[in-house]
C-alpha cells in the first residue's frame, strides 16, 4: 500500500509527531512518501520520496494554500492513503484534502484491520470501525496510538511550489499562558471533573489534595466554566502529569484528558458510570458518588 | 447580515450505549439526547455576535435528524437564533459526514450566508470534518478549533487552538465558516420567557432526500465497548467499605502512603 505522510512543521522545526506518522507506516507495512511544508536546510532522515514545499514562501500554516501543495503531491505520487496526524494542522487540512477528492475520510484511527479503521466514538466510550468505500482515503491518526520511529536515509527531495491564492491571513502564534501551578513535578496530583457539578465542589477535591499532601488538577470543562484557572488543566491543551498517584474526580476519560495523566504511576478514578472510559487506565475504578465517597476518603487520611 | 449555526442533538454521554441490531451505531432507545456541547459555544457565539451589531444579522439554525432534533432546535431559538430548518431525515445515524456536509451545502448554497458556525466536532461521532466540508463545498474559507472570534467589517479575526497552549491568530473575509472549540465563550442558559418567544419562531423542515443524494463514503460497523486493556479493579460497594479498600491498595501499591 502507497501511503503519503503529512508532517508538521512550525516555526521552523518538524513535530515530533512526524516520527508518529512513520510509526503508522511502518505498522501497516505500508510504502510511505512524505509531504512538508518545511526546510530543504533541515529534512528529517527518511528513505523515500520527500514532497517538500519551501515554509519560507509559504509562511506558516495557511489552508488553502498548504491543501493546493498537498493535492499537487498527492497527483504525483497517487498514494492509496494520505495520513495525517489527529491534530489542529491534521484535522483542519484533511477534510479540505478529502473533499477535492471526494475520497472517504476516517478521522483520529487508533488501529486497524484489513481495510476498516478502529476509531472511538461516543466521548471515547465506545469503539467502532470505519471502511472507506472508496478505492483510496484520507486518514487521520490519533496523537499517542502509533509508537514514534526514528528512521534513517536520506530523502530524495521534489520540490513543490504554487501561486494559489491564500483565503486566510496568519497573524502570529500566542504563546501558552505562563503557569503559576507546576503539577509536572508533583508526586501526588488530584484532580476535579465535570463530575464535581458545581463550582464550590472543588473544595472537596482541593481539601483530598490536600489530605494527601499532593497538588490540585482540573480537566478542561473546569476550567472552561471558571471553576478554577487554565493553570490546573491536565490534558492535551493543559499539562502533562507523571505523578506516582493520581486522582481523578468525576473524570470520564477523553483521549485528550488521558493524554496529559495516562503515564502517571498508579490511577484512582472515581466515577458513578461503571462504564466512563477513565477506567480503562485506571489502576483502580471506584464506582461511587464522588460526593459521598471524597469527603469519606479525605476524613480517613486527614 | 446573514447567520448559519448547524447543531448536531447527541445522546448524554454518561448514558450507557448498545450497539443497534447491524452495530453500525448505537441502539437510541432509553436514551436521552441534547445539543452538541461544542455546538452551544456556536450559537452562543453567533447570538452575541448579533448583540454587538445591535439584532441586525439574522440568525437561522439548522439541524439534521429525526423529530427529536426539534427539542436541539428550540433550545437554540430560545437562546437568541431567529428561525430554523429542519432537515429532516429519519436514519441519521446511517448518514456520514460527507452526506451531512452535503445536505448543508446544498441547503445553504442559494442563501447567501456571510458567517457559517458550527461546533468542531460532535461528541459522538467525532470526526471534526463536517464544518469544513461544507465551507469546501460552498467554495468560502473556513477555519477550525476557535476559541477567540471577533468580527469587523466583513473580516473574522479569529484565535484558533493549536497544541500544548499555543495558540495562533488568523484573518479571514466573509463569506467565510468557524468551527468553534470548548470554552470560545460561555453559553448562557435560555430564560422563560426566551423560551415562550421562542415558541412563535418559525421552523421550516426540509426532507433530506430532496437535498442530497449522495452515497456515503464510508461505512461503519463493529460499535462496541473497547477492550480492556488495563489490569485495573473495578470496586463497589458501600462508601465506607470502598474506603477501606482504597486505603488498602493505595498503602500496598503505592510508596505516598505510609
Ligand atoms: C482539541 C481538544 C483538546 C482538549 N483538551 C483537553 C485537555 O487538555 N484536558 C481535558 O481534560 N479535556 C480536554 N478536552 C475536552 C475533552 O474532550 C472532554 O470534553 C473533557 O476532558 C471532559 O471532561 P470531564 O471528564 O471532566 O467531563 P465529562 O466528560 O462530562 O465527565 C464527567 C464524568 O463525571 C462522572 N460523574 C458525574 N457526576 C458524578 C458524581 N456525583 N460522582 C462521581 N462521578 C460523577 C460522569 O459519570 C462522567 O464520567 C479537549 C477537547 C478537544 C476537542
Amino acid at each position: 500500500m502507497k501511503l503519503l505522510l503529512v508532517g508538521e512543521y512550525r516555526e521552523g522545526r518538524l513535530l515530533d509527531t512526524t516520527a508518529e506518522l512513520l510509526g503508522f507506516a511502518a505498522a501497516i507495512s505500508g510504502d510511505a512518501s512524505l509531504f512538508l511544508v518545511g526546510s530543504a536546510e533541515a529534512v528529517p532522515a527518511f528513505s523515500g520520496t520527500l514532497y517538500l514545499a519551501d515554509a519560507k514562501v509559504y509562511g506558516e500554516y495557511n489552508p488553502e494554500v498548504h491543501k493546493q501543495l498537498l493535492l499537487k503531491a498527492v497527483q504525483e505520487e497517487n498514494p492509496d492513503l494520505v495520513v495525517f496526524v489527529h491534530s489542529s494542522y491534521g484535522w483542519d487540512l484533511a477534510p479540505r484534502v478529502a473533499a477535492s477528492l471526494k475520497l472517504a475520510q476516517v478521522s483520529e484511527v487508533i488501529g486497524f484491520a484489513g481495510n476498516a479503521y478502529e476509531v472511538g466514538c461516543c466521548n471515547a466510550k465506545m469503539h467502532r470501525n470505519v471502511t472507506p468505500l472508496t478505492s483510496k482515503a484520507v486518514i487521520t491518526i490519533q496523537a499517542g496510538a502509533f509508537p514514534a520511529l526514528q528512521v534513517e536515509g536520506t530523502p530524495s527531495v521534489k520540490v513543490l511550489s504554487t501561486d494559489a491564492a491564500s483565503t486566510t491571513e496568519f497573524m502570529g502564534y500566542e504563546p501558552a499562558e505562563a503557569r503559576d501551578v507546576n503539577l509536572a513535578k508533583a508526586e501526588i496530583v488530584v484532580s476535579a471533573g465535570r463530575g464535581i457539578g458545581k463550582k464550590e465542589n472543588i473544595e472537596l477535591i482541593r481539601s483530598l489534595a490536600k489530605a494527601f499532601g499532593g497538588e490540585l488538577g482540573a480537566s478542561r470543562p473546569v476550567v472552561d466554566a471558571g471553576w478554577i484557572d487554565h493553570g490546573h488543566q491536565v490534558g492535551s491543551t493543559g499539562q502533562t502529569v507523571t505523578p506516582k498517584l493520581y486522582v481523578a474526580c468525576g473524570i470520564s476519560g477523553s483521549i485528550q484528558h488521558l493524554a496529559g495523566m495516562k503515564k502517571s504511576g498508579f490511577i484512582l478514578a472515581i466515577n458513578k458510570d461503571k462504564d466512563a472510559p477513565i477506567g480503562e487506565v485506571a489502576d483502580v475504578l471506584v464506582v461511587a458518588d464522588l460526593l459521598q465517597f471524597v469527603p469519606a476518603l479525605t476524613a480517613k487520611l486527614s | 447580515m446573514k447567520i448559519l449555526v448547524c447543531i448536531k442533538q447527541v445522546p448524554d454521554m454518561e448514558s450507557h450505549f448498545r450497539p443497534n441490531g447491524s452495530a453500525t451505531w448505537f441502539d437510541e432507545s432509553d436514551l436521552a439526547f441534547r445539543m452538541n456541547e461544542y455546538d452551544e459555544y456556536a450559537v452562543e457565539e453567533a447570538v452575541r455576535l448579533k448583540e454587538q451589531l445591535g439584532g441586525a444579522p439574522e440568525i437561522t439554525v439548522l439541524s439534521i435528524g429525526p423529530d427529536r432534533v426539534i427539542e436541539a432546535i428550540k433550545k437554540a431559538l430560545a437562546i437568541g437564533c431567529d428561525c430554523a430548518v429542519h432537515i429532516k431525515e429519519p436514519d441519521v445515524a446511517s448518514k456520514e459526514p460527507w452526506q451531512i456536509a452535503s445536505m448543508i451545502a446544498a441547503y445553504a448554497r442559494s442563501k447567501q450566508f456571510d458567517l457559517v458556525f458550527t461546533g468542531m466536532q460532535s461528541q459522538d461521532r467525532g470526526s471534526a470534518q463536517v464544518g469544513v466540508l461544507v465551507a469546501e463545498l460552498l467554495g468560502i474559507p473556513s477555519t477550525t478549533t476557535l476559541v477567540g472570534f471577533a468580527w469587523a467589517d466583513g473580516v473574522v479575526t479569529a484565535t484558533r487552538e493549536l497544541e500544548g497552549g499555543v495558540k495562533s491568530k488568523v484573518r479571514l473575509k466573509t463569506p467565510a465558516l468557524v468551527t468553534c472549540q470548548l470554552g470560545l465563550n460561555s453559553p448562557r442558559y435560555p430564560t422563560l420567557p426566551n423560551i415562550m418567544k421562542a415558541r412563535k419562531k418559525e421552523i421550516t423542515t426540509l426532507q433530506a432526500g430532496e437535498l442530497s443524494s449522495e452515497k456515503p463514503l464510508t461505512g461503519s460497523a463493529a460499535f462496541r465497548h473497547p477492550e480492556k486493556r488495563g489490569s485495573g479493579v473495578v470496586l463497589e460497594g458501600s462508601v465506607d467499605e470502598l474506603v477501606e479498600k482504597v486505603l488498602v491498595i493505595l498503602k500496598d501499591k503505592t510508596a505516598v502512603l505510609r
